[in-house]
């Protein structure tokens, strides 16, 4: 598995996967039993300063001190990176600009997650790490965290994601991989992982209603020129019409729930 | 080494921001020992012998809930939220880290004997220290020793919410202890031999020596061993123990 510099990627799998574990490997935060990693040229298992100067790291449970302000906590983690970001123009990034003077104990949950993202950015680093960034967020506190990532991903920035939420795979990530158990079972762009999947044959599904009849009707096929023709040819001959007629290959969600499924 | 300096001085800052904005801690760390000093010293105050044994016992209490206590509780509540692994996963070098974290904690110690010293010198009789080298070199022993032995308690303790039950189950009754046995020439010799063996009641003879009784580092060399041989055993437990993260998170 590579993830290429200034894309998206996604790793997409149930609790339970080793999305994090993968993830704590990378940041350098467990030591792998086996195998190669390379973070940025680096093996991770090192945990040096060079590598941990250009990584921004969302962890899933991360605590902040109580009695320092937003502002407080960047000035301060800013100071460890040799070319920090101004501290003003990440609060206006992380849409923490109204909470900068609050002691974090007083902080929302949405803004403490705000504010785990504005110190993994602090330090402008190349890669970042978010794990689960939206766990736990209403749809507005998700819709802003990502057009963080976005605007992120224009600055030029590789991001690593992990998720288990189908649509932020979707709505975000350049490439997904789907893992389950430790093992990576489809890894592609979420919009053609559905093509070639883990199946290996093109499959599509073709949804149709016919009229004066109330059922929708679906049907998977390998080959949709021949069902469209056949379908068609009966529509006409029998004299109904194909009503909400769609044409579509199988949705991520699809790919992953067959993927991922027991047994 | 420059920026390692620069970076210690900055946690050290950080750190001192913070425990004067937590008042609890403030309180505990802080203010309790001198609130025993001044009951105590209300007390005893028709006694100058006792009150001789009280300011150098409240001293050294001073420098075991300024370090041992303290960093006890910091280090499990900064696990526990996740902060260390956060500090972890930045470029901040572990040895800046530590070295702010400790000096906060030296800190507090020496403004702690500072007013315990002017208190005495004030209010209880007692003059200005007589042994100033050996105030020092007790005051900085102590100080190492009950700040790795309190991150290296930190390890046993499981979570944040029995942190204070397993803190004063261990300071208390060393309190107690070299208290009773430091003040009474008539104690069992088995509560004496476990006093003498424990950090507390060598590093308060030590201190008695340098500020009450004028016998200096020479004569309080056994005193001082205890003291270092503690110091070892818990850098090696810190150090060995060591979690950045909440076990099974």
């Amino acid at each position: 598995m590579t993830v290429r510099r200034g894309e998206v990627f996604g790793l997409l799998g149930p609790n339970g996967a080793g999305k994090t574990t993968t993830v704590e490997i990378l940041e350098g935060y467990r030591a792998r039993t086996d195998g190669e990693v390379s973070v940025l040229g680096h093996d991770p298992a090192r945990r040096s300063i060079e590598l941990r100067r250009q990584i921004g790291i969302v962890l899933q449970s991360g605590g902040i001190y109580s009695h320092i302000t937003p502002r407080e906590a960047l000035a301060h983690w800013a100071s460890f990176y040799p070319a920090p970001r101004d501290v003003e123009e990440v609060l206006d990034l992380a849409g923490l600009r109204e909470a900068a003077d609050v002691r974090s104990r007083k902080l929302s949950g949405g803004q403490l997650r705000r504010l785990d993202f504005a110190l993994a950015l602090v330090g402008d680093p190349e890669l970042i790490f978010l794990d689960e960034p939206t766990t736990g967020f209403d749809p507005e506190a998700r819709r802003a965290a990502w057009e963080t990532v976005r605007s992120l991903r224009e600055l030029g920035k590789t991001i690593l994601l992990t998720t288990h939420y189908l649509d932020e795979a979707q709505e975000l990530a350049d490439r997904v991989a789907i893992v389950k158990d430790g093992r990576v079972l489809a890894i592609g762009p979420p919009r053609e992982l559905g093509v070639g999947g883990a199946a290996g044959a093109e499959r599509y599904r073709v949804v149709y209603r016919r009229d004066g009849e109330g059922e929708l009707i679906e049907l998977e096929t390998g080959d949709p020129t021949a069902l469209l023709a056949e379908l068609t040819t009966r529509a006409l001959a029998e004299g109904w019409r194909l009503q909400e007629l769609s044409v579509g290959r199988p949705s991520l969600e699809d790919v992953y729930l067959e993927l991922t499924a027991d047994g | 080494m420059a920026e390692t300096l620069l970076l210690g001085w900055r946690q050290y800052r950080l750190e001192r921001k913070m425990f004067w904005r937590n008042p609890s801690a403030a309180f505990f760390n802080f203010l309790l020992p001198l609130l025993f000093l001044a009951a105590g010293g209300a007390i005893l105050s028709g006694s100058q012998h006792d009150l001789n044994r009280l300011v150098p016992s409240i001293a050294g209490m001073s420098v075991m809930s300024t370090t041992f206590t303290a960093l006890a509780y910091n280090t499990v509540f900064l696990r526990e939220r996740g902060v260390l692994k956060r500090i972890r996963g930045t470029p901040m070098p572990t040895l800046s880290y530590f070295a702010g974290v400790a000096a906060n904690a030296v800190t507090n110690t020496v403004i702690q004997i500072a007013i315990v010293i002017v208190a005495g010198r004030v209010f209880f009789g007692i003059g200005w220290p007589h042994q100033w080298l050996s105030l020092v070199v007790f005051v900085l022993a102590g100080v190492i020793s009950l700040s790795a032995l309190g991150v290296a308690f930190a390890h046993v303790i499981p979570n944040f919410e029995s942190t204070a039950a397993y803190v004063n189950a261990a300071f208390l009754p060393v309190v107690f202890v070299s208290f009773y046995v430091f003040d009474s020439s008539s104690a069992p010799g088995f509560l004496r031999t476990i006093a003498e063996a424990l950090p507390l009641k060598p590093l308060i003879a030590g201190l008695s020596g340098a500020m009450v009784t004028g016998s200096g580092l020479a004569h309080n060399l056994d005193e001082l061993a205890v003291i270092a041989l503690w110091g070892v055993f818990g850098i090696y437990l810190a150090v060995r123990g060591f979690s950045w993260e909440r076990s099974g998170a």
